[in-house]
């Protein structure tokens, strides 16, 4: 288990382009579709509790993951295979990054692989919006569109959004009760 | 600058990086080129260029990278875990709380508030990168746009999103002028 964890977290991590979030559908694919060791609703909380915390998401649902699996090791394991793919590329291209930037087939394939990234996020959000609609509370509901909005149109702190949602939740719930 | 410092330096900003991407940009230039002076500004535009061209979280990248103009591999590896840490550790703790607490409605019910605010802050991201890609240069790119139809189409029929991003890749360099 350890050497699987370290494996598909390091695959992971080498092919995390365009921003954190892509790992959520590729840690999907490993270990809810391929292994089976990790529900829809657990992911979706990793993810929620990696969002609303600092330091860098896909880091943060990657050790979070291991720590579900193996504990402690995995965190371990997981946080030397995610930071390991980028350390040993930006040190050989750091030898010669004019090369590397000014290099028209990889400019070309980045622009491709940047599309792709958007369409997999998309998509993503889609079928977990699917599962956003089951839910009863309208607040709970309208919390995704309100944050969207909030975070395109305005410069507001994610932070500030993320202890707005749980104080504004946390109010709710007693109110319910 | 010792390893203790670089340490801390990037604990610092790891620790004000919430909501990940482009905000921690401007802290980073303050605290890296401005402040404590540890790279020129055109070393900071190649980080920010390199970061968005290779796997890994920007904040992941641009720790290596400084680590590594600094002091080498051990620089790369204690900068990087530096800005890592905090969010590590904050995820764990997280975690553990909800899942001891999530009995209580209450709990549960932050927990739902923060994954549908998690999908609003996600479904932003992805628009964000495709607003980059459609509109690079000011000018609109229909084959951006006509890659990323065909990674959405792709995405939802093979359930392997690195296989989209690659063959988008590839694409890429073929269509791309």
């Amino acid at each position: 288990m350890s050497f699987k964890l370290f494996r598909i977290m390091f695959s992971i991590s080498a092919f995390t382009f365009g921003g954190g979030y892509i790992v959520i559908p590729m840690m999907r694919k490993h270990f809810i579709e391929d292994l089976n060791v990790l529900t829809e609703s657990e992911l979706l909380d990793i993810a929620a509790m990696a969002q609303s915390v600092p330091g860098a998401i896909a880091i943060n649902i990657s050790v979070l993951i291991g720590y579900k699996l193996n504990g402690i090791k995995g965190v371990i394991i997981a946080l030397i295979a995610s930071i390991l793919p980028p350390l040993i590329i930006l040190s050989i291209i750091s030898k010669s990054y004019d090369l590397f930037i000014e290099n028209e087939i990889i400019l070309k394939a980045l622009k491709g692989m940047e599309a792709a990234v958007g369409a997999l996020i998309i998509e993503l959000v889609v079928s977990m919006t699917q599962v956003l609609l089951k839910e009863n509370s309208i607040l709970i509901k309208l919390l995704a569109p309100l944050s969207f909005i909030l975070i395109l149109f305005t410069s507001i702190n994610p932070i500030i959004i993320i202890l707005t949602t749980v104080i504004v939740c946390l109010i709710q719930a007693r109110v319910q009760a | 600058m010792n390893l203790l410092e670089l340490f801390y330096t990037f604990f610092k900003i790891g620790m004000i990086s919430i909501g990940g991407g482009y905000a921690i940009l401007p802290i980073i230039q303050f605290q890296i080129v401005d402040s404590l002076k540890l790279i020129t500004i055109e070393q900071y535009i190649h980080i920010i260029t390199i970061s968005q061209m290779t796997p890994g979280p920007l904040v992941v990248n641009t720790a290596s990278f400084v680590g590594l103009q600094i002091s080498g591999v051990m620089g790369a590896i204690v900068a990087t875990l530096g800005s890592v840490i905090s969010g590590v550790f904050l995820s764990i703790v997280l975690y553990k709380f909800f899942m001891k607490y999530r009995s209580l409605k209450s709990i549960n019910h932050v927990l739902l508030g923060l994954r549908s605010t998690s999908i609003g802050l996600i479904a932003a991201s992805a628009v964000t990168i495709l607003l980059l890609s459609f509109y690079s240069n000011n000018q609109f790119s229909f084959t951006s746009l006509s890659l990323f139809v065909l990674s959405y189409i792709l995405s939802m029929k093979i359930k392997k999103p690195l296989m989209v991003i690659f063959i988008s890749g590839l694409l890429g360099i073929i269509t791309y002028s």
